[in-house]
C-alpha cells in the first residue's frame, strides 16, 4: 500500500477558521525583500511608498506566502489530514493580488482545502488561502503540494 | 522607478537576463524572512540524508527572485497583480554557491485594462527551474 493513501481525502472542501491577525512590519518586508533581491525602494522607503499611493512600505509580490504556509499549517499538521510532511514537495503558487501587502497592515488567512487529488500513488493537494485585513480582500494565494507516495 | 506604459510594451517583447546569484547565506535570509525553516534548505548533511545531492533553494526564494526582475521591468513591486508558477526542478546551492538566470517575455498587452501577461524563464546550471511561470503586470 502506497504512503500516499494515508491522505484523507474527507478534508477537501473543508476551511478552517482564520488564523492571525499577523500584523506586517516594514522590517519584515525589508528583510523579505533584501532575501529575494529587490533593491525597490518602495519595499523600504515610506515617502517613495505614499507618493506612488500606498499608505506605507508594500511587500515584494512573493512576499503573501509567509502568512499563507501559516495558515497551511494548521491543515498540513492535522493528524487527521494524514499528510506526512517529509515526503511533501511544492509543486505550484499562484498569488492574485487585489492590493499590495502593506506595512502596518493587521492580515487574517483564511485555509480552504480547494482540493485533494490522487495520482500515481501521489497526493495532490491544492490549498487557498485568502488574506483579508479589515475585511477587505487583500492577496488570494493559491498552493498545491504533492505528497510522494511510498514503497 | 519609471512606471512602464501599456503604450510603449507589445507582445515579443523581452527583458534580462538577470544573473541573481544565489548562497547558502542568501537562503538562511530566505528562510528567516519567510519562517520557512525546513534544513534541506539550509543543512547539507540532511539535505544529503534525504537522497538530495546537496543544499537546494526554497522554490519560493526562486519565485520570489524572478518576482523582483519581473517587478524591476514593471516599475514597482506594486504592479505585479497576479503571479504564478510551478516548480520543475529544484535549484541545486552547493558551499561554493550557485547561479539563476532569469528573463521574460511579454505574451499579451490588454489595451483596455493596461495589464501585461509575461512569461518568465528561470535557469539553472542551464535546466529550466520554474515551469509556466506568468506574472500580470498593472501598466500605466
Amino acid at each position: 500500500m502506497s504512503e500516499s493513501s494515508t491522505v484523507n481525502v474527507a478534508f477537501e472542501g473543508r476551511t478552517y477558521p482564520p488564523s492571525g491577525p499577523y500584523a506586517v512590519t516594514a522590517a519584515q518586508i525589508a528583510a523579505f525583500a533584501d532575501a529575494v533581491g529587490s533593491d525597490d525602494p518602495m519595499h523600504r522607503d515610506p515617502e517613495v511608498a505614499r507618493a506612488a499611493g500606498y499608505a506605507d512600505v508594500i511587500a515584494p509580490p512573493t512576499f503573501a506566502v509567509s502568512l499563507s504556509q501559516q495558515a497551511d499549517r494548521a491543515y498540513v499538521t492535522d493528524p487527521e489530514a494524514g499528510i506526512d510532511f517529509s515526503r511533501v514537495v511544492h509543486g505550484e503558487m499562484r498569488f492574485a493580488h487585489h492590493r499590495p501587502i502593506t506595512a502596518g497592515d493587521e492580515i487574517l488567512a483564511e485555509l480552504t482545502v480547494d482540493s485533494i487529488r490522487m495520482a500515481g500513488g501521489h497526493a495532490m493537494i491544492t490549498t487557498r488561502v485568502e488574506l483579508t485585513a479589515t475585511g477587505e480582500p487583500v492577496c488570494t494565494a493559491t498552493s498545491t503540494i504533492v505528497v510522494r507516495g511510498g514503497e | 522607478m519609471a512606471v512602464r506604459t501599456a503604450a510603449e510594451t507589445e507582445a515579443g517583447d523581452v527583458f534580462g537576463p538577470v544573473t541573481v546569484p544565489v548562497g547558502r547565506e542568501t537562503l538562511v535570509a530566505y528562510a528567516n524572512a519567510s519562517g520557512d525553516q525546513n534544513p534541506i534548505h539550509q543543512d547539507e548533511h540532511f539535505a544529503k540524508s534525504v537522497g538530495l545531492p546537496d543544499v537546494i533553494a526554497h522554490g519560493m526564494w526562486t519565485m520570489g527572485a524572478a518576482g523582483s526582475v519581473v517587478s524591476d521591468w514593471a516599475g514597482g513591486a506594486g504592479r505585479v497583480v497576479e503571479f504564478g508558477t510551478r516548480f520543475t526542478k529544484p535549484v541545486v546551492v552547493p558551499a561554493s554557491g550557485a547561479e539563476v538566470v532569469i528573463d521574460g517575455v511579454v505574451k499579451a498587452v490588454d489595451p483596455e485594462t493596461g495589464r501585461a501577461t509575461v512569461e518568465v524563464t528561470a535557469t539553472a546550471e542551464g535546466a529550466k527551474v520554474l515551469g509556466r511561470c506568468i506574472a500580470i503586470v498593472q501598466l500605466d
